[in-house]
C-alpha cells in the first residue's frame, strides 16, 4: 500500500492516523478535513469551552512534538469517491488517490427545519458553532434549548453556570430515554429542575417566531431578523433571545452516493469498520459497525468509539482484511453537566431491570446497574468514577 | 523525600493506593506485580487515576479514557497530552515507600488555577 487517504479530520480521522504509523505503515498518507481547523476535542465545546475556562489551545488534540508525517488538505470537503480510479474527489477540484481509504466524515448536527437565515439560532457540533454560541451566551438573555439530549443538557447546564435565564424543551416524555432508559433519564434530567432551568416535556416545537420579515419566508438575502420566541404545538410560546437546536445529528455520508459503498444508516461495516468495498475502510461517527454482542448494526457517535475503533479498522486495512476482529468493548460516554459527572457504559435497550447499587437518587450520586435475565448489560454513574469504572470493567469481562 | 503509602500485603494486584498529599500521588499494583508510583490527577482534568482502569502497565483515567503508560507516564491516548509524573517505588519491610520526585508536576488546568488561586 503507497498511499493511504484518511477522510476525516477530527478524533476518528486523527486515530486512524495514528494506528497507520503506530503499526508501521510508512507510505504516503493524507489527511483530508472540510473544516479548516487542525484535530479539536468536542466533549468540551458544550462545557468547558462554551464556559470559556478552556481556551483553543486546550482543545487540540494533537501533541507539540507528534510527527505523522501527512500531508493535510483541510478546509476542502471530499465530494465523492470513485471505486475504479480508486480515488477521492475534493470539492476545490482536486483528487487525491489512494490504494487504501478511511471514512471518518463524521456527523453533522440535524436542524430545525424552517429556522434558516433566523438570528440566534444555533447548533453545536464544531469549533466555529461554539465560537458563535459563546459569543451569545456572553452576552446573557433568554435561552432556550430545543431537545434534552446530552448535547442540549449540557448547553443548558453551562448557560446556567454563566447565569442565563434557561429553558429546555423535549419532544419526547422523558429526555435521554433513549440512551439511559425512561427511569434513569428521569432521574438524570432532573438536574435542570434542581437548579432552576425550565423542563418542558412531552411537547414539540410548532416553528420559531423572529421578526415580521420572518414571518413571510426567507427573503432574497436570506437574513430574516432575530429569534424571539419558540412556538409549541400545545400553543405555548417561550420567549427565546438564543436558541440552540440539539435534536441530534446524522451521518455525513452522501458523497458517497453512487460510490459503491453500502450505506445504510451511515456506512455499513462488518465487526472490524470493513465496507462492502475492499480498501475502503470506515470508523467514527459515520459508520454503522456490526456489534457481535448485539447481533446488529450499531451506529455508535461515543468519543471512545472514535478513539478506539480506528484501530481494528486499521488493522484490517493493512492486513487486507485477513485478521480476526477483537470483540469490542461495550460502548462508553460520558457527560457533565451541572458539576455532576455521568457515565454510562453498554446498552441500555438491552435491559429489563435497571437496580441502584449505590447512591441515591435524590442525592444525584448513583450507581446503577442495568440487567437482562439477571446479567449486567450497561451501568450508569453520577459522580461515582471509582465504582462507575468497577462495573465497567466487570461489563467488557463478561463479554470477552 | 521518602514516603510510606502502604503495607505492601494491603495493595492486592490490580489495585492502587492513593496517598492523600498535595498534589496527591498513587501507587499501582499491577496484575504481574510491579508496582509504580505517578501523580494521581489525570494532567487532562481533575480526576482520580487510581479510580482508573489499570491493565497491564497502563491507566486509563476513569473520566475521560486518557492512557498513561505507568512506567514513564506518558500519555498512550488522548485527550491528555502530557506525562503524568513519576515517581520512584521504594519496599522496606513489608511497606511500600514513594521516594517523590523533584520534577514540577503537570496538573490540569482547572487544579493548576485552583493551586495558583489558593497561593495568592
Amino acid at each position: 500500500m503507497r498511499t493511504v487517504a484518511v477522510v476525516g479530520a477530527s478524533l476518528a480521522g486523527l486515530s486512524a492516523a495514528r494506528s497507520l504509523r503506530k503499526q508501521g505503515y510508512d507510505g504516503r498518507l493524507v489527511v483530508i478535513g472540510d473544516e479548516l481547523h487542525r484535530p479539536y476535542d468536542r466533549p468540551p465545546l458544550s462545557k468547558e469551552f462554551l464556559a470559556g475556562t478552556l481556551g483553543e489551545a486546550d482543545l487540540s488534540l494533537e501533541t507539540d512534538d507528534e510527527d505523522l508525517r501527512a500531508e493535510w488538505l483541510l478546509g476542502t470537503r471530499a465530494t465523492g469517491l470513485d471505486r475504479t480510479e480508486r480515488a477521492v474527489r475534493l470539492a476545490d477540484g482536486r483528487e487525491v488517490r489512494a490504494d487504501g481509504i478511511v471514512i471518518a466524515t463524521g456527523a453533522a448536527a440535524r436542524t430545525l427545519p424552517g429556522s434558516e437565515g433566523l438570528a440566534g439560532v444555533h447548533t453545536l457540533r464544531t469549533l466555529d458553532d461554539a465560537r458563535a454560541l459563546r459569543d451569545e451566551l456572553a452576552r446573557g438573555g433568554r435561552l432556550v434549548v430545543i431537545g434534552g439530549g446530552f448535547i442540549g443538557a449540557e448547553v443548558a447546564s453551562t448557560a446556567y453556570t454563566l447565569g442565563l435565564d434557561a429553558t429546555v424543551v423535549e419532544a419526547a416524555p422523558t429526555p435521554l430515554a433513549g440512551p439511559l432508559g425512561a427511569r434513569m433519564g428521569g432521574i438524570v434530567s432532573a438536574l435542570h429542575v434542581d437548579h432552576g432551568v425550565r423542563l418542558l416535556c412531552g411537547v414539540e416545537v410548532k416553528r420559531l417566531s423572529g421578526d415580521e420579515r420572518s414571518e413571510m419566508g426567507v427573503p432574497p438575502d436570506g437574513v430574516r431578523g432575530r429569534v424571539d420566541a419558540v412556538l409549541l404545538e400545545d400553543g405555548r410560546s417561550i420567549p427565546a433571545d438564543i436558541v440552540v437546536v440539539g435534536v441530534g445529528a446524522r451521518p455525513c455520508v452522501e458523497w458517497l452516493d453512487g460510490s459503491g459503498v453500502d450505506l445504510d444508516n451511515g456506512v455499513k461495516c462488518g465487526p472490524d469498520g470493513r465496507t462492502s468495498l475492499a480498501g475502503v475502510v470506515a470508523v467514527g461517527d459515520c459508520a454503522n459497525w456490526y456489534d457481535p454482542r448485539a447481533g446488529a448494526h450499531r451506529r455508535v457517535e461515543h468519543w471512545t468509539g472514535a478513539r478506539e475503533r480506528p484501530d481494528a479498522a486499521i488493522a484490517t486495512l493493512l492486513a487486507g482484511g485477513a485478521v480476526e476482529p477483537g470483540v469490542p468493548r461495550p460502548p462508553y460516554f460520558w457527560s457533565d453537566q451541572y458539576g455532576v459527572k455521568i457515565q454510562f457504559a453498554g446498552h441500555a435497550a438491552a435491559a429489563d431491570s435497571v437496580t441502584i447499587e449505590a447512591g441515591a437518587a435524590d442525592d444525584r450520586d448513583v450507581l446503577a446497574v442495568y440487567r437482562r435475565a439477571g446479567v449486567p448489560v450497561a451501568v450508569l454513574g453520577m459522580n461515582q468514577p471509582r465504582l462507575f469504572t468497577r462495573w465497567r470493567k466487570q461489563l467488557a469481562a463478561a463479554s470477552s | 523525600m521518602m514516603i510510606p503509602a502502604c503495607r505492601l500485603v494491603d495493595l492486592p494486584r490490580g489495585e492502587a493506593h492513593r496517598l492523600d498529599i498535595d498534589p496527591p500521588v498513587s501507587v499501582f499494583h499491577t496484575e504481574d506485580g510491579e508496582l509504580f508510583a505517578i501523580d494521581d490527577t489525570c494532567t487532562h482534568q481533575d480526576a482520580s487515576l487510581a479510580d482508573g482502569w489499570l491493565e497491564g502497565c497502563e491507566v486509563e483515567c476513569p473520566l475521560h479514557a486518557s492512557k498513561f503508560d505507568l512506567r514513564t507516564g506518558a500519555v498512550d491516548s488522548p485527550p491528555a497530552k502530557l506525562p503524568v509524573r513519576t515517581h520512584e517505588v521504594v519496599v522496606e519491610d513489608g511497606v511500600i515507600h514513594v521516594r517523590l520526585s523533584a520534577a514540577a508536576p503537570n496538573l490540569p488546568p482547572c487544579v493548576a488555577a485552583r493551586l495558583a488561586g489558593g497561593s495568592a
